[in-house]
């Protein structure tokens, strides 16, 4: 099985404050891995060190070595704008760019990169909204309607769109259906496990039951610190570590 | 499989990122160039004018070195202290009726109204007082400057009174009311007080702002060569006499504007500064 | 995530909802019977009062306006606004001129510091260093602060002088071609006046255009960073484009202020009631027209016609604001401007 990321000795800090400790994993390419633990474990920061996210906080820092794929993303002279560009990230709230229509929400990363011609633009526009799954919905209202005007769960299945329609090798999704109602999650949920074929998922979630479902390996993290990782059942049945189990018998969290 | 867009970031969008974000930090500092020229200007050409005679004797007569601005001082503040007392109560009034009972429609035409208020160019304001009163009463008056005065106060106090009274949370009326004190002394006695340091520096700010205003006394209080204090006489003010001053034809006398200009803009900054001393401190929450 | 970040984002979604607090149920007096209720009614309406007082204020200033430029507003009705004739002597006036002077003024004005202001802004909320921050807007701040008059002081004395040695001859010599810049250079003209005007607006226009990118929610920017958008990039995609609304209100908010300047105009402009095309020749505006003439007037009808250009500038300052304030307030949802405002 190919590594698709492979964090090593990682740390992060808020300023003083410290909030990954020497984090060391390898996540599977072409895989879904979920990121569990607890609120305030560090799950949210840990994904966005994976794509240089975490830095563009004010006083934020990050230590350690990041290799996705070939690219070691915090090597010397490794631009983060190039990072973002291969990692794509869906956040917890859907954004979409409100002032800009469904087409060119979607088109916005490729437009960016310089890619002009109507042709090629309207062909991964499709691609990318068919393998989110929102295509049929919105294929008549592409330019009419702006991104804003969808509900939230076709929200997130743009904001997904957009993140696969500059063909990245890794998606991060942030809890991305913690702000949709059951139908749409599980719309989501569907989706990424059609997804984890073509791409390696990495997905942040506090619901287990979640990981469970849609990914093939899971995480946990608490306080900082990465305590167990395995593949999904085995975590959930027979648990290495005691705080683990703690965690998902749910005695705390 | 081929990818559509290449992997490294390249040069052109490089270069624009850089010129973009280099014009936008040499704005910054084109800004900052005339403020310096400016208080570089009226330190160097009014300092050496500020002598004690400067603050203590009035206007020579034309064409004689010589004299001061102290009556132009003396009837800047007491217009000024006069505007307070139209513009304060009406101000953080009306900036109560806003909070505390105008989140509706009608609040929101007054706050318009406000804001329209705020707008309105302050020589109109000169033209609408002189109408009003100077001439009706047939002649100029440091009231009627003061009155003008008061009213171009009244939209900033109101606005910024408004703001600071919805920051106080509405946990601490309710527990006023809990306790079975009536809403008006609620309002007189725990709100206001909560907000009071926002609303201080809010009628500082205006009061800075007042106190460089020229048009409106222009046509309330005309000016004046000698002392008066009496407010339904023609008063001198600070602006005033700065720009007489500045237009004339007799170069002491734009000396003198210069140093009439570092008394009031020494003024101002104080006032300036001080606010945002006490903005830091945490007065108007988020102001910066 | 530790405090400082999380109510840093928390605050960024604060800030576009409009605090509402629920109209306080009035509260059980019946301890203190027919007395607190009178003490509130009378709170009330002297609260109600200084609302109405405000309203009554504005109302009045259109009545005196329009009540003292009787003589010439029912004499030459909207011609006024169409003629170029201003003869005291004869009687005769027109407000062409003036509203000339007064739109191009600004335009220069708008012109040159909509691009420094938009820079200054995005830098201080976007780009700056955090110990600089401060400072910076302080100094912003206090380009606002400066009073008309000593704008004035130092335009004649010192930017004139500038503008007509230095800076009009090289403009004459590299862009003459356009018709703009041509013609005696005095120095006191329209584009000094532009210049001037400039400096003052910029401080209103950054500060409200600061307003409206702060209030531009952070997972915008983290969408366009997400997608691998250069800074700028992120700028212009996530920010600008957002927040564009709320810039077009600050541009005519800014537009509406250099309208109404008075004294720094009228000691800079010339005070000709002119229509050249060239930007060094002096001009009039009508703030600086009232401003000069006001106290001289030699008749009614002369007073007339002044108090008639106030009501113009009035009318047009009006609808200025008017259309910056609905703008900005789609933006920021109602909460004042504050600092500048």
């Amino acid at each position: 099985m190919d590594i698709g990321i492979h964090v090593h000795d990682l740390n992060a800090w808020f300023g003083t404050t410290q909030a990954l400790y020497n984090i060391n994993l390898e996540i599977p390419s072409k895989h879904a891995t979920a990121i569990i633990g607890p609120s305030g474990c560090g799950k949210s920061t840990f994904v966005r060190c994976l794509n240089r996210m975490h830095e563009t906080i004010p006083q934020a820092t990050v230590k350690g070595l990041v290799k996705v794929e070939d690219l070691e993303i915090y090597g010397k002279g490794v631009s983060p704008v190039s990072v973002r560009r291969r990692i794509g990230m869906v956040f917890q709230k859907p954004n979409p760019f409100p002032t800009m229509s469904i087409y060119d929400n979607v088109a916005a990363g490729l437009k960016l990169n310089g890619v002009r011609n109507r042709k090629q633009l309207d062909e991964v526009v499709e691609k990318s909204l068919r393998s989110s799954a929102l295509w049929d919905e919105v294929k008549d209202i592409l330019k009419k309607k702006s991104g804003a005007s969808l509900s939230g769960g076709q929200q997130q299945r743009l904001c997904i769109a957009r993140a696969l329609a500059v063909e990245p090798d890794v998606l991060l999704m942030d809890e991305p259906a913690s702000a949709l109602d059951p139908i749409s999650t599980a719309k989501i949920e569907d989706l990424i496990f059609e997804l984890k074929d073509r791409y390696t998922v990495v997905i942040v979630t506090h619901n287990m039951q979640q990981a469970a479902r849609v990914a093939e390996f899971t995480a946990f993290f608490l306080m900082g610190n990465l305590v167990e990782f395995d593949v999904t059942r085995t975590m959930f049945t027979k648990p290495t570590d005691k705080r683990t189990e703690d965690y998902i018998t749910g005695r705390f969290g | 499989m081929p990818k559509l867009i290449s992997e490294t970031l390249g040069f052109r969008r490089r270069a624009v990122n850089a010129i973009a974000l280099t014009l936008i930090a040499s704005a910054a500092i084109v800004v900052t160039t005339p403020l310096i020229a400016i208080l570089g200007t009226i330190v160097y050409r009014g300092f050496s004018g500020l002598h004690w005679s400067f603050l203590t004797q009035i206007p020579a007569p034309p064409g004689e070195v010589g004299g001061g601005m102290a009556n132009a001082i003396a009837g800047s503040g007491m217009i000024l202290g006069l505007a307070c007392l139209v513009g304060i109560p009406l101000g953080i009034g009306s900036g109560v009726y806003l909070a505390e009972y105008g989140r509706n429609r009608w609040g929101n035409i007054v706050r318009f109204t406000a804001d329209v208020l705020n707008g309105v160019p302050s020589v109109v304001i000169g033209i609408t007082v002189y109408a009003l009163v100077v001439a009706t009463q047939k002649h100029f008056s440091m009231l009627a400057g003061a009155i003008a005065l008061g009213i171009i106060m009244i939209p900033t106090v109101c606005r910024t009174t408004e703001e600071v009274l919805l920051m106080v949370p509405q946990a601490i009326r309710e527990a006023a009311f809990g306790l079975g004190i009536p809403q008006w002394r609620t309002t007189l006695s725990v709100v206001l007080p909560t907000a009071s340091s926002g609303i201080v520096t809010s009628v500082m700010l205006a009061f800075a702002r007042i106190a460089g205003e020229t048009a409106p006394l222009l046509f309330t209080t005309l000016g004046n060569g000698f002392w008066n204090l009496k407010p339904n006489q023609p008063t001198a003010a600070l602006p005033l006499q700065i720009y007489t001053y500045a237009i004339s034809a007799y170069d002491d006398w734009h000396d003198q504007a210069w140093t009439g200009a570092l008394v009031l803009i020494a003024l101002i900054i104080a006032i300036v500064i001080t606010v945002r001393f006490a903005a830091n401190r945490g007065a108007l929450k988020g102001a910066y | 995530m530790p405090a400082g970040a999380r109510t840093q984002l928390l605050n960024n979604q604060d800030q576009t909802a409009m605090p509402k607090p629920a109209t306080p149920k009035t509260p059980n007096t019946q301890s203190s019977a027919g007395e607190g209720v009178l003490a509130d009614k009378t709170f009330k309406s002297l609260i109600y009062a200084c609302a109405f007082a405000l309203m009554a204020i504005v109302g009045l200033v259109l009545f005196e306006l329009i009540t003292a430029s009787g003589l010439t507003l029912h004499k030459t009705g909207f011609k006024f606004l169409t003629r170029s004739i201003w003869d005291p002597v004869a009687e005769d006036f027109g407000a062409l001129p003036f509203i000339y002077g007064t739109l191009v003024s600004s335009l220069v004005a708008l012109f040159l510091a909509v691009p420094l202001s938009l820079g200054t802004a995005l830098f201080i909320t976007e780009l700056c260093p955090r110990w600089l921050r401060a400072p910076l807007s302080t100094c912003v701040e206090l380009l606002a602060a400066i009073p008309s008059v000593i704008y004035g002081l130092w335009g004649i004395f010192v930017l004139a002088p500038l503008m007509r040695e230095y800076v009009e001859p090289v403009l004459a010599k590299y862009m003459g071609w356009t018709g703009l810049f041509g013609g005696h250079m005095y120095g006191y003209g329209m584009l000094t006046a532009g210049v001037i005007l400039a400096i003052m607006t910029l401080p209103y226009i950054a500060s409200v255009t600061r307003e409206v990118i702060m209030a531009v929610p952070r997972p915008q920017r983290e969408a366009a960073l997400a997608l691998g958008a250069t800074r700028w990039e992120t700028l212009r995609m996530a920010v600008l484009r957002n927040a564009r609304v709320g810039i077009f209100g600050a541009i005519i908010l800014g537009l509406g202020r250099a309208m109404g300047e008075t004294m720094a105009v009228t000691m800079v402009i010339g005070n000709r009631p002119e229509i050249a095309r060239s930007l060094f020749a002096p001009g009039y505006t009508l703030a600086s027209s009232i401003a000069n003439e006001f106290n001289e007037a030699t008749s009614a009808v002369h007073t007339s016609a002044l108090v008639e250009m106030a009501l113009i500038l009035f009318a047009l300052t009006l609808i200025v604001n008017a259309i910056a304030r609905l703008l900005v307030w789609s933006i920021t949802r109602g909460m004042p401007a504050r600092g500048i405002a």
